[in-house]
């Protein structure tokens, strides 16, 4: 089933339909995808049917509402979550159609993670912290920790390896999560609300080192996010209402849309 | 990923003190009362090492080593009629009285050997000449007689050999020193001849205690015991098996194996619930952490392998500490040797498979809740 699409202000250009294109650009497509949470009085349906698609070298964002399922549809983007019908396609592989542990497999090869809290290991040092993709894919220690010092003098953390996260500032913890994201060279980088803990300034700084991170070739970054503040930095936006993407703006429909926003 | 799980537990301080803290109590309790309880009934069986006799023949009723019905002292000549039996001698055994310098008197364990061999003799002479049993009214004792010195004639110190005190107001003289393991009733040993034995002993109308035989070269042990039976109708018994049905009949007739054994139980049921309890908790705070690591590409399994490495290395760290508890408190009493104190290897290890099984249950728990546990919980607030 699809869902008729309708642009937020019909003067404004039309928003491009979600159409699954065969393009070898796409990167990440997933079709009817529903999920319900609950049993009796205590179910929800957080997605119902949504449809989404992003591309290679994109840096995709998902806004809406709370509640309209955006964590939600995230997760099973990401694989951490199984939905209960519909189909996801990453990189032309189809995650609904493999097992459970191949899907762990998958995740640890192409997908990384940023989380809204950082959810850097309190214990371990920073290096430590970002090696752990490393680790997780088989590198050997010292292998592992050369490259994850190598990229967090890339987020600007040089000779803080040795520290501990609960040492730094959010923004500071936010850049070591986007090292521990970037380490292992994924394909997919996922965010929920990456800068909503942190103030303008450094929400600014960590989505300058996203969008440069999505320019890395056959690499996509999805965002979901709650914060007009960092629309600018989207080559594309997907609004999200009551379990489904409703819109989707690129281009010019990009722009106006992010005007009226931020205006509002 | 392993060194990291280290970490990640060492760096919670107080967590890691509790299961260390916890383990090496319960491996101390499990250790502590085993080495005790293995010393008691090392007790019980000392006797035979004090004596070192082959074949122990004794009345058909007696169980155990500590214990003795008088035979008839023909029964020693039926003995040395069976086929394979080199030599046997009578020995006396009981408890009797000594006079001490106050004039109270003290428990004595007496065993008369037979003169003309003087088999069962104790293993080490300290001082003085086993031989001498032969005169009359002497005797040899052990350093606890020794060092009793209420046996003495009121010198305030330990016996001497040439000093002389009184057995059922009959005249002692220590011709010399032995060393002896502790009988399990704790009384010093007194060796006399045999005939002298008696002469201290009250007089019944059976005397004959135990006899104690040697097979001829050649002969097996347990058969010469078994046609000594079958003959005399008499017990006889090998050494392992006196051992096995003394320790038997300690399990069977004293509650000192069940009281040591609730408390080693308890021992392992307090490190179940203490390490459970805190490692799991430890999981449920790190439940975030470990959810992430999850999202990240963990797999169960690695989880799994990574609790069960924390858990097992604490496990190591907390049996080294007890069981070095547990060395020093042996170390302690070794000079006294009170209460008795027994360990070996097998049982370190077995007490080492008891504190790593502790460790395994307690990260199941952990691994159960792990495995459950849904990825996508990392992206809520
Ligand atoms: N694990 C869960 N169990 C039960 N209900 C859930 C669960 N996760 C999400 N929901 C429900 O599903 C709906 C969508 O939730 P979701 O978190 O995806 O929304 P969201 O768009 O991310 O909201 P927000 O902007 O507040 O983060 C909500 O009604 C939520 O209560
Ligand atoms: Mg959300």
């Amino acid at each position: 089933m699809t869902t008729p699409l309708r642009s937020v202000n019909p003067a404004l250009p039309t928003a491009a339909p979600v159409v699954f294109n065969s393009s070898g650009s796409l990167a990440v497509g997933a079709r009817g995808i529903v999920k319900v949470f609950g049993v009796g009085d205590a179910r929800t349906q957080a997605l119902k049917g949504a449809d989404f698609e992003a591309s290679e070298g994109e840096l995709h964002l998902i806004v809406g509402p709370s509640g309209c399922g955006k964590t939600t549809l995230l997760s099973v983007l990401a694989g951490t979550l199984s939905s209960d019908q519909g189909e996801v396609n990453l990189f032309g592989t189809r995650l609904t159609g493999l097992s459970a542990s191949e899907v762990t497999r998958f995740r640890c090869r192409h997908i990384g993670f940023i989380f809204q809290q950082f959810n850097l290991i309190p214990t371990l040092s920073l290096v430590e912290n970002v090696s752990v993709p490393l680790l997780l894919n088989g590198a050997g220690r010292r292998d592992a920790e050369a490259k994850a010092a190598e990229r967090l003098r890339q987020v600007g953390l040089a000779g803080r390896e040795r520290q501990l996260p609960t040492q730094l500032s959010g923004g500071q913890q936010q850049r070591v999560a986007i090292a521990r994201a970037l380490v292992h060279e994924p394909r997919l980088v996922i965010c929920d609300e990456p800068t909503s803990a942190l103030d303008s300034m450094t929400g600014h700084q960590i989505m300058e080192l996203l969008s440069t991170a999505a320019k890395a070739p056959g690499r996509c970054v999805l965002i979901v996010t709650h914060d007009p503040r960092i629309y600018g930095y989207a080559d594309r936006i997907s609004v999200m209402e009551d379990g489904r993407v409703t819109h989707v703006h690129a281009g010019a429909s990009l722009s106006s849309y992010i005007h009226s926003e931020n205006r509002s | 990923m392993f060194l990291l799980a280290l970490k990640m537990l060492l760096g919670d301080r107080a967590k890691y003190w509790m299961l260390v803290g916890g383990l090496a109590f319960s491996s101390l309790l499990m250790t502590q009362q085993y080495s005790v309880f293995q010393g008691l009934m090392s007790w019980t069986t000392s006797h035979m090492r004090n004596m070192r006799a082959s074949i122990w023949v004794v009345e058909s009723r007696v169980e155990q080593v500590n214990e003795s019905k008088a035979m008839r002292d023909t029964d020693l000549n039926r003995v040395r009629s069976v086929e394979g039996v080199d030599f046997a001698v009578p020995l006396f055994q009981g408890v009797l009285k000594a006079r001490t310098a106050d004039g109270s008197d003290k428990m004595i364990q007496m065993i008369g050997l037979h003169s003309g061999t003087l088999y069962g003799r104790p293993p080490r002479m300290i001082e003085g000449d086993i031989a001498q049993l032969r005169l009359p009214n002497s005797v040899v004792i052990d350093t606890l007689a020794m060092e009793s010195t209420r046996l003495g004639s009121g010198m305030g110190r330990p016996l001497k050999v040439g000093d002389v005190f009184e057995i059922n107001d009959r005249e002692a003289r220590v011709v010399g020193i032995c060393q002896t393991e502790r009988h399990f009733f704790g009384y010093p040993y007194v060796f006399s001849s045999y005939d002298q034995a008696l002469q201290y002993s009250p007089r019944q109308r059976k005397m004959l205690s135990m006899i104690l035989a040697e097979p001829k070269p050649g002969w097996d042990t347990a058969e010469v015991a078994q046609r000594i039976m079958k003959e005399t109708g008499l017990r006889a018994f090998t050494v392992p098996q006196l051992e096995a049905s003394t320790i038997r009949w300690v399990w069977n007739n004293t509650g000192i194996p069940i009281s040591f054994l609730t408390t080693i139980i308890l021992g392992f049921v307090v490190g179940v619930a203490v390490c459970g309890q805190t490692f799991y908790s430890f999981v449920l705070e790190n439940l975030r952490n470990l959810g992430a690591l999850k999202a990240m590409g963990a797999s169960n399994g690695l989880l799994a392998g990574m609790l069960l490495f924390q858990a097992m290395i604490v496990g190591l760290i907390g049996f080294g500490m007890g069981i070095g508890l547990t060395a020093f408190f042996g170390l302690t009493v070794a000079q006294s040797g009170q209460p008795p104190f027994k360990a070996d290897a097998a049982f370190v290890f077995q007490s080492l498979a008891a504190v790593l099984v502790i460790c395994a249950l307690a990260a199941l728990f952990g691994i159960r809740r792990v495995a459950k546990l849904e990825p996508a919980i990392v992206f809520r607030g």
